[in-house]
């Protein structure tokens, strides 16, 4: 089922890149690229694997600096950002990790608290356990509360991950690769809180993929980075009424034609 | 690129510049944090009870065997002069000034420095640094800062603790074969000490224990190419480490010996 986007307010860019390219040596990944995110929308970016997805929103949270062009988050230029202000600027950004990055030596009530913690020192016992369950419980994995990272399957982890970039309660979630290496009913639930997330938490999203099932139902809008562009915009149908080429295979495999 | 930059001498040389300019800004940024809040005083009591107790049974071993051979290597050399009873005077010297923090400083390189630069390379492969950063937190801070502290502190805290060990494993061997008591031996031990001496396995300790953490902790977190990378890490956290706590040894030794003159 494709996203009405009936919730989004086209007047308010969240995230602006504006003619961003990202060289690493002589392997030239992002070409000028030119993107807007819109309050309450979910934004799929389609593209193949090595395209430069991921450093995207790399670039957009900081943690890549983009060689030219400029990146506002939030009405705030990213690449002008001082240490702190940027710390600052990610408490808004929820990213979660195509490995979800759990912390291995924590537990997964302790991999919760850490942000929660580390940024809201005034917050009391209770308060931190109240936080910890209600994000546990929307992700629907409570009852893993005390076991370890490694003792949790692939879908748990990636669920577990997206707990603790809720947990901060962010207004923009980048979700890298969110179905990558799960088997479908999986990939159909982590779809289904990826919707639920935006609902619940009223959030803006970026999702990287190249799992068409993923960009169909979770998407409002998607755009397709080819050759270090964005060269296709539109909803699902849109994108792929095409006879491109490099377009193409990515349906037909995606839908066994 | 002119001709000179593309022969391969001159891209090892540049490497190497570019590799040293980058331990520079990693070193000069420990000190700028060090001092600035918030301190991860939690994270640093919980690394000085990963590097300094759970490093003790190794160390206890270690430190023993150490006085005990020593010990027992030097009596005969003694025993050509009659000189046996210079032995607790030998082995205090010995071992406060030199042993107790080298042997610690070697076994904390292999035991703790390899485990920060698998730690640290494992989380930096597996993007948990990066999730850090991304909540708010200040990745360099929390694990860097936290670990290089607590190798600082508990190295010299193990050193005075090797020599302990140490000077007891050497009773062990004079008291069988010289059959002196422990108040001689230990009274003939501190008379032969001096506080230049002590200053001396300080001063090592505290040198050796930073370099151990900040060797660690550089290797992990700028480790890359996945599983291989972390095995490097850890590898070169070692390597490096022990490579610098010699070169340390030598140039203290000098400053010492210059006080000392």
């Amino acid at each position: 089922m494709l996203k009405t986007g009936g919730h989004i307010d086209y007047s308010t860019p969240v995230i602006s890149v504006r003619g961003v390219s990202k060289s690493f040596g002589d392997l030239h990944v992002l070409r000028g690229v030119d993107m807007d995110l819109f309050k309450g929308e979910n934004l799929v970016v389609l593209g193949r694997s090595g395209t430069g997805k991921s450093v995207l929103i790399k670039l957009i949270s900081g943690l890549l600096e983009p060689d030219i062009g400029s990146i506002e988050v939030l009405g705030e230029q990213v690449d002008e950002l001082d240490d702190k202000a940027l710390r600052q600027l990610r408490l808004k950004i929820g990213f979660s990790f195509q490995n979800s990055a759990l912390y291995d030596s924590m537990t997964v009530r302790e991999n919760l608290e850490f942000p929660l913690v580390r940024n809201k020192r005034n917050l009391s016992r209770a308060a931190i356990n109240r936080e910890v369950e209600d994000v546990l419980d929307a992700v629907g994995l409570l009852h893993t509360i005390n076991q370890m990272p490694s003792e949790l399957s692939g879908g748990q982890r990636k669920r577990i991950g997206i707990a603790r970039t809720l947990i901060l309660r962010p207004e923009i979630m980048l979700y890298d690769e969110p179905t990558a290496g799960l088997d479908p009913i999986t990939c159909i639930e982590i779809n289904g809180l990826i919707n639920e997330v935006q609902e619940k938490y009223k959030t803006s999203s970026i999702i990287i993929t190249h799992d068409l099932a993923c960009a169909k139902s979770v998407g409002d809008r998607i755009v397709m980075l080819l050759e270090g562009r964005f060269e296709r915009e539109g909803s699902f149908d849109e994108i792929f009424d095409t006879d491109d080429g490099r377009v193409k295979p990515f349906y037909d495999y995606n839908f066994i034609k | 690129m002119p001709l000179l930059a593309q022969l391969p001498m001159m891209k090892k040389i540049q490497r190497t510049l570019i590799e040293l300019a980058n331990i520079h800004r990693f070193v000069m940024r420990f000190f700028r944090e060090v001092f600035m809040p918030p301190y991860e005083i939690k994270e640093i009591i919980r690394q000085c009870y990963v590097v300094g107790w759970k490093s003790l049974p190794l160390i206890s071993l270690t430190g023993f065997i150490t006085g005990v051979v020593f010990t027992n290597q030097s009596r005969p050399s003694l025993a050509e002069f009659g000189a046996t009873s210079w032995l607790p005077a030998l082995i205090s010297i010995a071992i406060i000034r030199a042993l107790a923090p080298l042997v610690t400083a070697l076994i904390a390189s292999g035991k703790v420095g390899s485990q920060i630069g698998a730690e640290l390379g494992s989380m930096k492969v597996t993007e948990q640094i990066d999730a850090m950063e991304v909540s708010g937190t200040n990745p360099f801070k929390f694990l860097v800062v936290s670990r290089v502290l607590a190798t600082t502190i508990s190295i010299p805290i193990l050193s005075f603790y090797t020599a302990a060990v140490g000077l007891f494993g050497a009773f062990l061997s004079v008291n069988q074969h010289e059959d002196t008591s422990f108040r001689v031996y230990f009274d003939q031990v501190f008379e032969a000490v001096t506080y230049l001496d002590v200053f001396s396995l300080v001063l090592k300790a505290v040198v050796f224990g930073f370099t151990i953490g900040i060797v660690g902790c550089y290797q992990g977190y700028h480790s890359s190419k996945g599983t291989e990378g972390v095995g490097r890490a850890a590898n070169w956290a070692v390597v490096m480490s022990m490579f610098l706590v010699f070169i340390e040894e030598i140039l203290i030794v000098q400053i010492i010996q210059a006080m000392r003159a």
